[in-house]
């Protein structure tokens, strides 16, 4: 296995598998771990490229090459894996959306990644601990009860349930009634979690290379080629690329990438904080939302608490932090959890989300032929990684979007079939 | 923080206005095709550097601005009063 950017090696390999034997193996024999994915020369032509290499262009790269045979396919960033929406988000788990399409689609997701561990041979460790929206007045309640409903309708564990068993499952919460929003119920999701979102990355990078795939980073896409309105190429800052078929899968850049293909986007980009504080005893087993205080909170398995928030309040591609947002969030957390008044945040951080006017996001062909969008991942994009890969992969390998992501294409906004999740999409991680 | 330089009561913190969003010629409703409205309300230029949007002084004057800022860095370059033209 050679470890530098030279090998521009053809085909499939089998990967080197992960087990508790082979860790025992080279810890009594050593020797060194081969790479999880493999550089390459950029090549001059691929059968398909995808833009963004984040856990949905990654995805779709795996299944494009291990359900659909197509593995002459590169995926460009234009940094390094995993740097975008992908390694800033607060890693939550979780599909008890409020449309039937969206609960269908989010859950096809859950279901992946119940399994992906084995799937790709790599721990992301998916924590399905429950997940819990708190209702703090009379329509969110009802509008926790109308999820609910939606979602056994489609098979998902969903139920409302009132303050006392709240407390048993979150002690820490302040469920009295005397607070300035009083916790009126909640709705309770056990299947929901948290996962590694890193090692998500990670591990369909090394799954998409064993099949071939090649991942190209610092590889900035500058322009796409269309010609009698089809694709014919990408161009990048390492050399040009012909290909029949371009996906655009970024997010935070969906609109820039879109506009050099000539596609207008429904999108408008708006950064989003988090933050985490410093590793604690563990307390905290479920994931905590509040749409009311736009916080959700959850705690990592090294014991520090994620905190993260709605989108800032006005469109911008700048990721610097604000002290609005550290006293935001740190008075709503306290207005929860009272205890954590001493708790200190190690650091903060934001991303970019490409926000939809319908909180749903935006899959499927364009007018140009050729150039697919996976965009508009707005504040919900990481949970939908592996059902969006599945999906897109299919669309590129067929040219026709799936069933389960009809409702998502470009067109809806012309023909007013708006899928309208904003009651459970907005702050609901 | 980002400050934006209100024309009538001077720099002030953004919390205080509401973000109305990109500025652009409103389609007359009467007259304008089901394409025209629909790409007046979803689509946008998002650009990724200086773009013209309004913003609205709640927690002020409570007047409408016409803002010059740069997406990338949230610089402002200008804001004067949408209705008047005024400057500060």
């Amino acid at each position: 296995m050679t470890n530098n950017g030279s090998s521009r090696t053809n085909g499939h390999r089998h990967p080197s598998g992960y087990s508790a034997w082979s860790l025992l193996r080279r810890g009594a024999v050593g020797g060194k771990w081969p790479r999880a994915w493999r550089e390459h020369d950029l090549g001059s032509s691929y059968d398909a490229v995808i833009i963004g290499g984040g856990v949905h262009g990654l995805a779709t790269a795996y299944y494009l090459a291990r359900d659909h045979g197509m593995r002459n396919v590169a995926v460009l960033d234009k940094a390094y894996i995993g740097s975008g929406g992908s390694g800033r988000n607060t890693a939550i788990l979780r599909s008890n959306y409020l449309t039937p399409e969206g609960v269908r689609f989010y859950d096809r997701s859950v279901k992946l990644y119940e399994h992906l561990a084995a799937d790709l041979n790599y721990n992301v460790m998916f924590s399905q601990r429950g997940h819990l929206t708190l209702a703090h007045n009379d329509a969110s309640l009802r509008t926790m009860h109308w999820r609910t409903e939606v979602n056994k309708l489609q098979g998902v564990d969903s139920s409302v349930i009132d303050p006392d068993e709240i407390k048993k499952l979150v002690p820490y919460l302040d469920t009295s009634p005397g607070t300035r929003y009083p916790i009126l119920g909640a709705l309770y999701h056990p299947p929901g979690g948290i996962v590694r979102h890193d090692a998500v990355v990670w591990g369909y990078a090394r799954g998409a290379d064993a099949h071939g795939v090649h991942i190209h980073q610092q590889t900035e896409v500058t322009g796409i080629d269309v010609s009698h309105g089809r694709v014919t190429g990408v161009q990048t800052n390492r050399g040009r690329i012909a290909t029949p078929v371009v996906l655009n899968a970024t997010a935070g850049w969906a609109t820039l990438i879109s506009d050099m293909a000539g596609v207008s986007m429904p999108v408008q980009t708006f950064p989003l904080q988090a933050a985490v504080t410093e590793p604690v005893r563990p307390f905290l087993d479920t994931v905590v939302v509040s749409g009311t205080l736009h916080v959700y909170v959850s705690q990592t398995d090294r014991g520090e608490l994620v905190f993260g928030a709605s989108v800032d309040p006005f469109a911008s591609y700048s990721m610097r932090g604000s002290l609005e947002f550290t006293e935001g969030i740190a008075g709503h957390v306290l207005e929860l959890m009272p205890a954590l008044h001493r708790m200190k945040l190690l650091r903060q951080w934001a991303g970019l989300c490409d926000m939809t006017p319908d909180y749903s996001p935006i899959m499927g062909p364009t007018p140009v032929e050729g150039f697919y969008v996976d965009v508009g991942w707005g504040t919900y994009g990481f949970k939908a990684g592996p059902v969006s890969g599945e999906a897109m992969a299919a669309t590129l390998a067929t040219g026709k979007p799936p069933e389960i992501i009809a409702a998502f294409g470009l067109d809806r906004f012309a023909d007013g079939r708006l899928v309208g999740e904003k009651g459970a999409a907005a702050v609901g991680h | 923080m980002m400050l934006l330089p209100c024309p009538w009561c001077g720099p002030r913190n953004a919390t205080e206005f509401r973000y109305v969003g990109e500025a652009g010629p409103r389609p007359d409703p009467a007259s304008a095709t089901p394409e025209e409205w629909r790409r007046f309300l979803y689509v946008h230029a998002n650009p990724c550097g200086p773009v013209r949007e309004t913003w609205y002084h709640r927690a002020g004057c409570r007047r409408y601005l016409a803002v010059e800022r740069d997406t990338a860095t949230n610089e402002v370059r200008s804001a004067v009063d949408s209705a008047t033209g005024v400057a500060r």
